[in-house]
């Protein structure tokens, strides 16, 4: 394979590497910055000092989004949401993806299921209709109103079936005929079989419940229910001194609000962060998934 | 007699094989069931509430109640508002320019990291640039108010040593969508860079070989092999990107958008918003919603319906 490089290769291949690292850095630098100016100074941030390395290192704008209440509040909100939501959305993408894998033979109305779940992606209502219908379900201000609107993702849906088609049909078969009931198949065949599929697909849901904040922001009347990527739109994004006690308004005249939102958003990323190599991994199954056609 | 036993037999079979067979389905119909209902309720009511945009909607009477039928009077009054083809038109501009970028920058992407022998050094690009396609516009729009501050920002600082007068570029008209399109590119180039580059590795290598042996260069492989092999899947994403000319992103530009930009910036889905939840204009709002929705509908299904005839792509 190696073989003797031309001088135009090697010019290609120095210009291709150094295009490379610039805009890895160019996507690197808003991240550096925003954490150097997390662990800075006040007086530093505000003279404009702080680039890319933190000047007069300090922890305070950390200690104080850590300190407020407000905050965990919001982190707990949207850990309960995270973990309820995706448990639901799992569970029903399993549940929905082993009967639309069926060949009609075995389930004689599966296309009219499969036009009622896929027509769901060609057109939807639009936000003032759910909206409203949200109000008169009376859960606006619950939890159940960040969690079962998106319930049912029709898009994992289709990569779990997808995957779920490439299990041998003999399997299924053979436990039919030693009795096994479709949900005994279900949990004890195809489920063990697909877990890097699951992972995949909860792996993406969390995410997605995450960074979900629109709907906090609309769904939830108290700023107190707010998840935390609601929280952070009104902080970030509209600073609101409302949501701000007298006290805490005081200790945050002493920081800079520049290193205060930084802090919060690096916070807020950092579950992100920690998921972000598995995220990585399965990602590129996911992808394979989605090209399996039936 | 002896022909009549046989059949009745048959139909004897018959009938209990129709009845194994929905005995059989039964579990099928309830594992369906919790999805179906929550799908019914939260995705086709909305659909059914779409009646709103023929109405003087009045909330006390409820969703689906006895609301006052005004026919298109909420339509006339949506088209009556001076800039409603501007919105149109900076949705479509932004929508389409976002389009365009988000398949020319990856494709180029994938090329130039295929063209990388060092994997250490590949996985790591890999890795940062796939980055911000996890994190919220919430988080991003945050760090992108901080550093192209015209006061603060470190953008502005950097083109300062230039020489450059500071740049308000999330307030000024003429850089707003541009930004816009700019920094949708940095969320999302990794992601669909990695989906390009899972294409060329499943490029039969014995392709390259034969057309190195031609006497093809690096530049004439990546012409005749590379690109080629990733025909189907650049043209089957750009088919299916039809239908989103109308969402020009409404998670980014709500969150990045000021009354300064209005002009170039509001978009549908932000105007139906602020008229909807804002000012409660629920009949004119659901109007335009609808109007969005519709055509996206008829974009949706030409797309899938073009890619189903060039490439037999079905979702189900």
């Amino acid at each position: 394979m190696l073989t003797k490089q031309t001088r135009a290769q090697k010019v290609f291949n120095a210009f291709n590497y150094t295009f490379l690292i610039v805009v890895c850095l160019l996507c690197l630098v808003p991240f550096i910055h925003i954490l150097a100016l997390s662990l800075s100074d006040n007086a530093a941030v505000s003279g404009g000092l702080v680039k890319l390395w933190p000047v007069r290192f300090t922890l305070e704008p950390y200690r104080y989004v850590l300190d407020r209440d407000a905050f965990w509040r919001a982190f707990g909100i949207t850990l309960q949401r995270a973990l309820l939501g995706t448990a639901i959305n799992v569970m029903l993408v399993i549940l929905l993806a082993y009967p639309l894998s069926k060949t009609k033979e075995k389930l004689r109305t599966r296309s009219l299921y499969v036009w009622v779940f896929f027509f769901t992606m060609l057109f939807n209502g639009g936000l003032i209709p759910s909206y409203i219908l949200i109000k008169e379900l009376g859960i606006m201000n619950t939890l159940w109103a960040l969690v079962l609107p998106g319930a049912v993702t029709v898009f994992n849906v289709i990569l779990m079936l997808n995957f779920f088609r490439q299990v041998p049909e003999e399997m299924e078969d053979a436990a039919n005929i030693d009795g096994a009931s479709h949900w005994r198949t279900l949990w004890q065949i195809y489920v063990p079989v697909s877990m890097p599929a699951i992972a995949t697909i909860t792996l993406f849901c969390l995410v997605g419940h995450w960074n979900s904040w629109f709907d906090g922001l609309i769904f939830m009347r108290n700023a107190d229910k707010y998840p935390l990527q609601s929280y952070l739109q009104t902080i970030v994004v509209e600073f609101n001194f409302q949501t701000m006690s007298a006290t805490e308004a005081e200790r945050l005249a002493k920081l800079n609000d520049r290193s205060v939102k930084s802090a919060q958003m690096l916070v807020a990323a950092i579950p992100i962060l920690l998921v972000y190599p598995f995220l990585q991994r399965y990602f590129v199954s996911g992808i394979r998934l989605g090209s399996v056609k039936g | 007699m002896k022909a009549e036993t046989t059949s009745v037999t048959k139909e004897g079979i018959g009938a209990m094989r129709v009845g194994y067979k929905t005995k059989r389905e039964l579990p099928l119909h309830f594992m369906l069931l919790p999805g179906l209902i929550l799908i019914l309720i939260f995705a086709y009511v909305p659909m059914v509430g779409v009646t709103i945009a023929f109405q003087h909607f009045l909330p006390l009477r409820g969703l689906l109640g006895n609301q006052e039928w005004v026919g298109f009077d909420n339509f006339d009054y949506v088209f009556s508002i001076p800039n409603i083809w501007q919105v149109v038109w900076n949705t479509l501009r932004i929508a389409v320019l976002k389009i365009v970028m988000g398949i020319i920058v990856p494709i180029t992407f994938a090329l130039l990291l295929n063209e990388i022998r060092l994997l250490l050094f590949k996985r790591m690009t890999q890795t940062i640039i796939y980055f911000p396609y996890f994190l919220s516009w919430v988080i991003l729009s945050g760090i992108l108010i901080d550093i192209l501050s015209p006061s603060s920002g470190i953008a502005n600082q950097f083109l300062g040593v230039f020489g450059i007068k500071p740049i308000y570029f999330l307030g000024e008209n003429s850089w707003f969508p541009y930004v816009m399109v700019a920094s949708d590119v940095w969320k999302t180039f990794g992601f669909n860079t990695i989906v390009y580059l899972a294409a060329i590795t499943s490029i039969d290598p014995s392709l390259y070989e034969s057309a190195a042996s031609d006497g093809a260069g690096r530049i004439r492989q990546t012409w005749h092999v590379t690109l080629p092999g990733m025909h189907m899947i650049i043209v089957l994403l750009m088919v299916l990107s039809l239908g989103t000319v109308l969402d020009a992103g409404f998670d980014q530009i709500f969150n990045m958008y000021s009354p300064q930009v209005l002009q170039s910036g509001d978009i549908i889905d932000t105007m139906v918003y602020r008229m909807g939840l804002l000012q409660a204009q629920y009949g004119p709002s659901t109007a335009v919603g609808l109007l969005k929705s519709l055509v996206s509908f008829i974009l949706i299904t030409v797309s899938y319906w073009i890619a189903y005839r060039l490439f037999k792509y079905r979702l189900f």
